[in-house]
């Protein structure tokens, strides 16, 4: 095994491996790679698994508080939710495979993140998703491809997720043309386990078995997350083949199978074959535990023939675990796979070698030190550079532009892409199945499932406002963070953790590269101030596409626990004569907002700064107010200010407002300062829900009811708002069919 | 009261059924859909929602052959009350244990939401608690759900009493979500034993989950 590969130059070129890579890979193994080496350190140092542009940066995440059972580093993180029961969750991308075709990438991006839930022991019970597209609005060729990928994803997702039994509850999606060429498909998933039982990815205790169980092995997704560690270009269609096929029905088997496997005791670990698939699941449990182990990659059920041992290691076919279990135990969780119709194979066992050893009938083709693979994987400290264009941008405000009249600037923002319902999208979800939710898609602000086993309620959000990130990457960042946790403060839970999917740009763009920085230290600062700490996530480079980066695009998503499951907070007027108040302070604050690039058509201006103080003491407000049930709903003021907040809670209601609120400027009805909410109260309970303010700066700035909604000088009625507000999506989404 | 609940591969509703009927005091019980016969103390046959096989050919197609449906056959030929929700309508059609089929909804989507149902027919032990003209308010979700007959089939239906609900709007006129003949959301055997519906009573156990609804529908089976 000592030749020198013939041809190496294109070897190394089709693997993207350096010959600084090669030079170090020489080193670590003492001799020549052969193809199945090459194929494994390509993997396991490709962007996508080995995090080696990003990882200087993601130090100094806040990970622990009492509450956390898991931080990063495991397939998803875990809290502790009371009563012995604990929350897994995790979110993760799957932006190139999902524009490369846009249903299979997104089927199989909630396959692969409910994958890392269950692996962990926990019934997946809950699925958000956020995404991103370009421009759907023109009648070119971009637009109506990017309404074709709304369309694919959207069902892709359901295809999956619903056949799966796991309600997708909720989500995001926006709309900007930098996603023309790269959209963002970022899927949330969360599932239950009893806190100690919780299953982790190691594979430990020499001479143990290691067993591959689920579906077959095929060529599909081959060298996927090499594939997701570039660029686009005009070529890319042609990548089509290193897109995954999901079958949803193999993996519900794989997860009745697992979790039926969770209750016996023989399992040492388990994961799933996500990105890099055998290749990074083998070398992780063995990484993590310290152990070697030896495969036999003749014994991996295979879908096709003559497939190598290259193709085996590498392959990203779906629905597939290594699991590490205890000795003597084999046959028995042999039976359980086969009761469930799935494949289950002894393929290995540990050793203590510290290698990875891995023969072909016998032969030995391939041996690898564990350690070096991860511990020493490049870890580069790539230049950063100040992007010119925030300094033209800075100091654009409003009154740069045309003044326009209100009521036209409120009608064209009710019928905005990013403002109204996505039901054409939602309605597609099974958002009910497992008769646990209490709040879902539609319903404005953070979704929320109840949960059977303690009687409490967790509610969740997936949230980032990607001009925030434009304008200012570190300031975006924690706006992501402060915003997703605030709507799940408005449902009345206490936020407790976060999960972040990182979505950026080329890193050898040092203009990106140091927008990620930026990021992480926005999310750092909030995490930290708020006590909401990383328990998990993913970053996803490489979001360009003809050299155009994405925005900066870090998506948070927040949970939190509610102790009363009958005492969700909801975010839709509830009754016409109730007073609604505004908390927290507005100034004719415009940076970034939905104002400026709908009316104004630019992004730009100076971020709000943020309180978190005064954010802290807002959650503090409607979760304790809640508590003593004097609030009736609550809703954030976000993008669209306080007047479009107005205008969903009015359409989803169906009843209208009369509401005059104190302004500067007449535009600031749309201004989006931070750490403000609308809240609704009964007159009876007004007294003692001012009583709570505390120094809190709080308006009442009107009533709910009525057949119109009027917001100081804006009127619309009710059957324009709802046909705005309900109608727009499909009309525009569904215009090519 | 004891209820029995199949489970083929890919049923994902058996555990909702299960937590609704045990919320009615009900005993219960999972069966494996290999299985060649039902607890002999079955009172109530349910074959839950879900997607039987993935539903990759045509829904409930292969899980008509499953060894366990010989036996549901025998149960309800013998009189024995079969109720089937969602996929479970589906594999009772396939299986030709309910008069009709359905196709692919007519908007070709997968269609999940709150929906309400008019009570058609309350002569029957399923909606014996409700009263001819109610609204129900009862989710859906379903991808397969747009009921077809013929015109013969049709009037044997009307004839018999067997159209038990029809999809609605809140008050009670007819809104058609997925195309279905009539707009018919549930129907029975011509013997009032056998029940299929696309919409999801067990989902709509509890207000805080939207809707109480179901409670009144499930009922009707404890008291035979």
């Amino acid at each position: 095994m000592s030749q020198q590969l013939p041809d190496i130059d294109t070897q190394l070129a089709n693997h993207k491996l350096s010959q600084e890579d090669y030079t170090h890979i020489k080193q670590i193994l003492g001799r020549e790679p052969n193809l199945v080496e090459l194929g494994i350190f390509s993997a396991m140092w490709s962007e996508h698994c080995s995090y080696k542009s990003s990882k200087v940066h993601l130090k100094g995440f806040p990970t622990s508080a009492p509450w956390v059972i898991q931080g990063p580093g495991e397939n998803a993180g875990v809290i502790d939710i009371g009563d012995g029961m604990a929350a897994v969750f995790k979110m993760e991308s799957h932006n190139h495979p999902s524009f490369i075709e846009p249903y299979q990438g997104a089927a199989t991006g909630v396959g692969g993140i409910m994958r890392d839930v269950f692996t962990m022991g926990a019934r997946p019970v809950a699925n958000l998703n956020a995404l991103r597209f370009g421009n759907v609005l023109n009648d070119d060729k971009t637009s109506k491809h990017q309404r074709y990928l709304v369309r694919g994803v959207t069902e892709g997702i359901g295809g999956y997720g619903n056949c799966m039994g796991v309600p997708t509850i909720g989500g995001e999606t926006s709309f900007d043309e930098c996603y023309n060429g790269n959209i963002l498909v970022n899927a949330f998933t969360l599932g239950l386990a009893k806190s100690d039982e919780i299953f982790y990815g190691k594979a430990e205790g020499i001479g143990n078995p290691v067993l591959y169980v689920g579906a077959k092995t095929g060529r599909d997704g081959l060298g996927g997350a090499v594939m997701s560690s570039d660029s686009f270009t005009e070529e890319s269609k042609s990548l089509r083949p290193t897109v995954q096929v999901g079958d949803p029905f193999t993996e519900k088997l794989l997860l009745e199978a697992c979790l039926e496997l969770f209750k016996t005791d023989y399992v040492i670990g388990i994961q799933d074959m996500g990105a890099a698939g055998l290749t990074s699941s083998s070398f992780e449990m063995a990484g993590r535990s310290g152990s070697g182990m030896i495969m036999h990659l003749d014994k991996v059920p295979a879908r096709e023939e003559n497939m190598t041992p290259y193709d085996f290691m590498l392959s990203e076919s779906q629905e597939r675990m290594l699991l590490c279990a205890k000795k003597g135990s084999e046959e028995e969780i042999i039976k359980i796979f086969e009761k469930w119709d799935l494949d289950a194979a002894v393929i290995g066992e540990v050793t203590d070698t510290g290698n990875m050893e891995l023969f072909w009938h016998g032969e030995k083709v391939a041996e690898v030190p564990v350690d070096p693979v991860s511990e020493e994987a490049p870890e580069l400290n790539r230049p950063m550079k100040r992007p010119e264009y925030l300094d033209l941008i800075k100091d654009t405000t409003i009154n740069d532009f045309p003044k326009v009249e209100n009521q036209e600037a409120f009608e064209k923002l009710t019928k905005s892409m990013e403002v109204v319902d996505k039901s054409w999208i939602y309605t597609q979800y099974d958002s009910m199945v497992q008769t646990n939710t209490v709040k879902k898609g539609g319903e404005l602000d953070a979704s929320v499932i109840r949960v059977k086993e303690n009687g409490k309620a967790l509610a969740m959000s997936a949230d980032c406002n990607v001009r925030y990130c434009y304008i200012d990457p570190k300031g975006g960042g924690a706006a992501a963070v402060v915003e997703s946790g605030r709507n799940v403060a408005m449902s009345g839970a206490r936020p407790l953790a976060i999960t972040d999917c990182l979505n950026y740009g080329n890193p050898e763009n040092p203009e990106v590269m140091w927008q990620f920085a930026e990021g992480c230290l926005g999310i750092k600062e909030a995490c930290a101030e708020l006590t909401t700490p990383v328990i998990g996530g993913n970053v996803s480079l490489y979001n360009e596409t003809n050299g155009v980066s994405v925005f900066p695009t870090p998506s948070i998503a927040t949970v939190g626990v509610n102790d009363d499951q009958n005492n969700v907070l909801m975010s839709t007027f509830q009754e016409a004569g109730n007073q609604l108040y505004l908390v927290g302070e507005s100034k004719s604050e415009f940076g970034g907002s939905l104002y400026m690039k709908e009316i104004c058509g630019v992004v730009a201006g100076k971020l709000p700064e943020i309180d978190y103080a005064k954010e802290l003491a807002l959650w503090d407000l409607v979760i304790e107010a809640n508590k003593k049930h004097l609030l009736e709903c609550a809703k954030d003021a976000s993008s669209g200010g306080v007047a479009i907040a107005l205008a969903k809670m009015a359409a989803t209601s169906g009843l209208g407002c009369d509401v005059s609120m104190s302004v500067e400027d007449e535009r600031d009805i749309f201004a989006e300062s931070q750490s403000r909410a609308i809240v609704e109260v009964k007159p009876e309970n007004a007294e003692a829900f001012e009583a709570m303010l505390d120094g809190l700066a709080c308006e009442k700035i009107g009533v709910v009811g009525g057949d119109t909604v009027k917001i100081n000088n804006v009127t619309m009625s009710m059957e324009t708002l709802q046909d705005n507000y309900f109608n727009t999506f499909k009309r525009v989404i569904e215009q090519d069919l | 009261m004891k209820v029995s609940i199949l489970q083929f591969p890919g049923t994902n509703c058996e555990f909702d059924t299960q937590y609704a009927f045990e919320k009615l005091g009900c005993n219960t019980e999972i069966v494996w859909h290999k299985a060649e016969s039902l607890p002999s103390d079955t009172d109530l046959l349910v074959v839950a929602g879900g997607f039987s096989y993935g539903d990759y050919l045509r829904s409930g197609a292969i899980a008509k052959f499953s060894p366990v449906m010989k036996a549901v056959a025998e149960y309800a030929k013998s009189g024995g009350k079969v109720l089937g929700i969602c996929n479970g309508f589906q594999v009772l059609t396939e299986a030709r244990l309910l008069p009709g089929a359905l196709k692919r909804n007519e908007g070709l989507h997968f269609i999940s939401k709150h929906h309400h149902l008019r009570v058609e027919n309350n002569d029957n032990i399923f909606l014996k608690k409700l009263n001819n003209g109610d609204v129900v308010n009862i989710p859906i979700a379903h991808h397969d759900g747009n009921y077809y007959i013929n015109e013969e089939g049709l009037k044997e239906l009307e004839a018999n009493g067997q159209i038990l609900l029809r999809y609605t709007d809140e008050d009670g006129n007819i809104k058609n979500p997925n195309g279905s003949v009539e707009s018919i959301a549930g129907v029975c055997n011509k013997e009032k034993n056998v029940f299929g519906l696309m919409p999801h009573p067990e989902r709509a156990m509890e207000a805080v989950l939207g809707s109480a609804d179901g409670i009144a529908m499930l009922k009707g089976f404890l008291e035979s």
